[in-house]
């Protein structure tokens, strides 16, 4: 069971980010270039952590498909940086027990013949606990 | 010029030519890469919270061992450089981390931050100079028209990257002319391939990836180069549009006719 109980304290240390700081422009998302494979947009982690409704967050879909293309940290004005709150939220779940995203066994058939370890070990560092 | 070097996971494997196109011509421009002992993965992403210590110590490692020896720590890969010099940074930066850090590292390897990270593309600009990588070029690519694809990596964060401006660089642009080609500049070269999502969501990396190649045929590119082996996989492997992706150290050696194994 996923343990809902994750605090704005607890993830503005892991992430060291401050959501005070944010200025609510939306620039963020603007430039993100999966806005579409998102449920929850990076504006949206920054102000639902600071109101606390981080439930949500935990189980969307979004902490798993965003890129960490640091887009949206490069350009946020007030250098809020939201990637690092969303890696937090993840890794805040990737580091529960039996809430892995990927395991080892499941690599094999994902393989293909020219898939660099680049793919593998990212996928794990990202994924997996 | 003696560099200490990084090579990393894949550049040993899958993307082989990345690294011994780079040994070679590094060796034709007068540059020795002397491979770090038992160096160890990087882990391919950085992980931005500073409670991440473990996963950050190969890099700490591979850093500690270029300053025992005196020499800057030259990468190729995209991933290992921004893991290795983020992580350089952090310890820079950040005391709380950098005394974590080296509780865990032996009382001999105490590290903190003594080496510079040294990207390849930095040492053709900042150490050989394009004007004489130019000066030194046998086969000129002439009318050859590549895309440079920079991706999100080598760039961002900015500040501490510092390779070149994050939203408008010209280090492999500066490169390809100085290698004889024309450079085409196209809109998505510094948005992401998706790569990261190859294994969790394909149609993400497709979609992504689908958009760095089309903009680069659209502004009419022959090929695309990168340092990264991943961003060459996906954009060949998942995007749709079809262009040549090739390692930006096979030009290299094409053009100073160190190619072909003598
Ligand atoms: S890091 Fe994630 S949220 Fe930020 S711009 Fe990239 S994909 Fe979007
Ligand atoms: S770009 Fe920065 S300031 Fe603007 S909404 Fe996003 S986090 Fe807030």
């Amino acid at each position: 069971m996923l343990n809902t109980k994750i605090s704005k304290e607890d993830l503005e240390r892991i992430s060291g980010v401050n959501t005070r700081k944010c200025m609510k422009c939306g620039k963020c998302s603007a430039t993100c270039p999966n806005f579409d494979a998102m449920d929850y947009h990076p504006h949206q982690f920054i102000d639902m952590v600071d109101k606390g409704n981080i439930a949500p967050l935990l189980e969307s879909k979004a902490i798993w498909t965003c890129l960490s293309c640091m887009a949206c940290l490069q350009r946020c004005p007030r250098s809020v940086e939201p990637a690092k709150l969303i890696e937090a939220v993840r890794l805040a779940v990737v580091r529960q027990q039996g809430e892995n995203r990927l395991a080892a066994e499941d690599i094999p058939e994902l393989l293909d013949e020219d898939l660099p370890q680049q793919a593998i070990v990212s996928a794990f560092r990202k994924y997996k606990k | 010029m003696k560099y200490s070097y990084y090579p990393g996971c894949t550049l040993k494997t899958k993307a082989k030519e990345l690294n011994n196109y780079a040994i070679r011509s590094a060796a034709a421009l007068g540059i020795e890469m002397e491979e770090v002992e038992n160096w160890q993965c990087c882990g391919g992403v950085y992980t931005a919270s500073t409670d991440e210590i473990a996963t950050k110590l190969s890099s700490v490692r591979a850093l500690a061992q270029a300053r025992d020896k005196g020499q800057d720590l030259l990468t190729l890969c995209s991933a290992c450089h921004n893991v290795i010099k983020r992580t350089n940074n952090e310890i820079l930066n950040n005391e709380d981390f950098s005394m974590k850090v080296n509780n865990y590292m032996g009382s001999d390897m105490q590290y903190h931050g003594e080496t510079k990270v040294v990207h390849y593309l930095e040492m053709l600009r900042d150490v050989v100079g394009f004007d004489t990588l130019k000066s030194k070029v046998v086969n000129p690519l002439k009318n050859k028209k590549i895309a440079a694809y920079y991706g999100c990596l080598l760039l961002r964060p900015g500040e501490v990257m510092a390779m070149d401006d994050p939203e408008n660089p010209q280090i492999m642009e500066d490169f390809i002319k100085a290698i004889g080609a024309t450079p085409v500049i196209f809109a998505q070269r510094n948005e992401c391939c998706g790569g990261y999502q190859t294994l969790n969501d394909k149609s993400i990396a497709q979609s992504r990836s689908e958009k760095v190649v089309s903009s680069a045929v659209k502004q009419g590119a022959d090929c695309i180069i990168t340092a990264c082996p991943l961003c060459r996989y996906n954009l060949e492997a998942n995007a749709v549009t079809e262009l040549p992706v090739i390692y930006f150290t096979e030009l290299l050696a094409q053009a100073l006719g160190v190619k072909e194994v003598q």
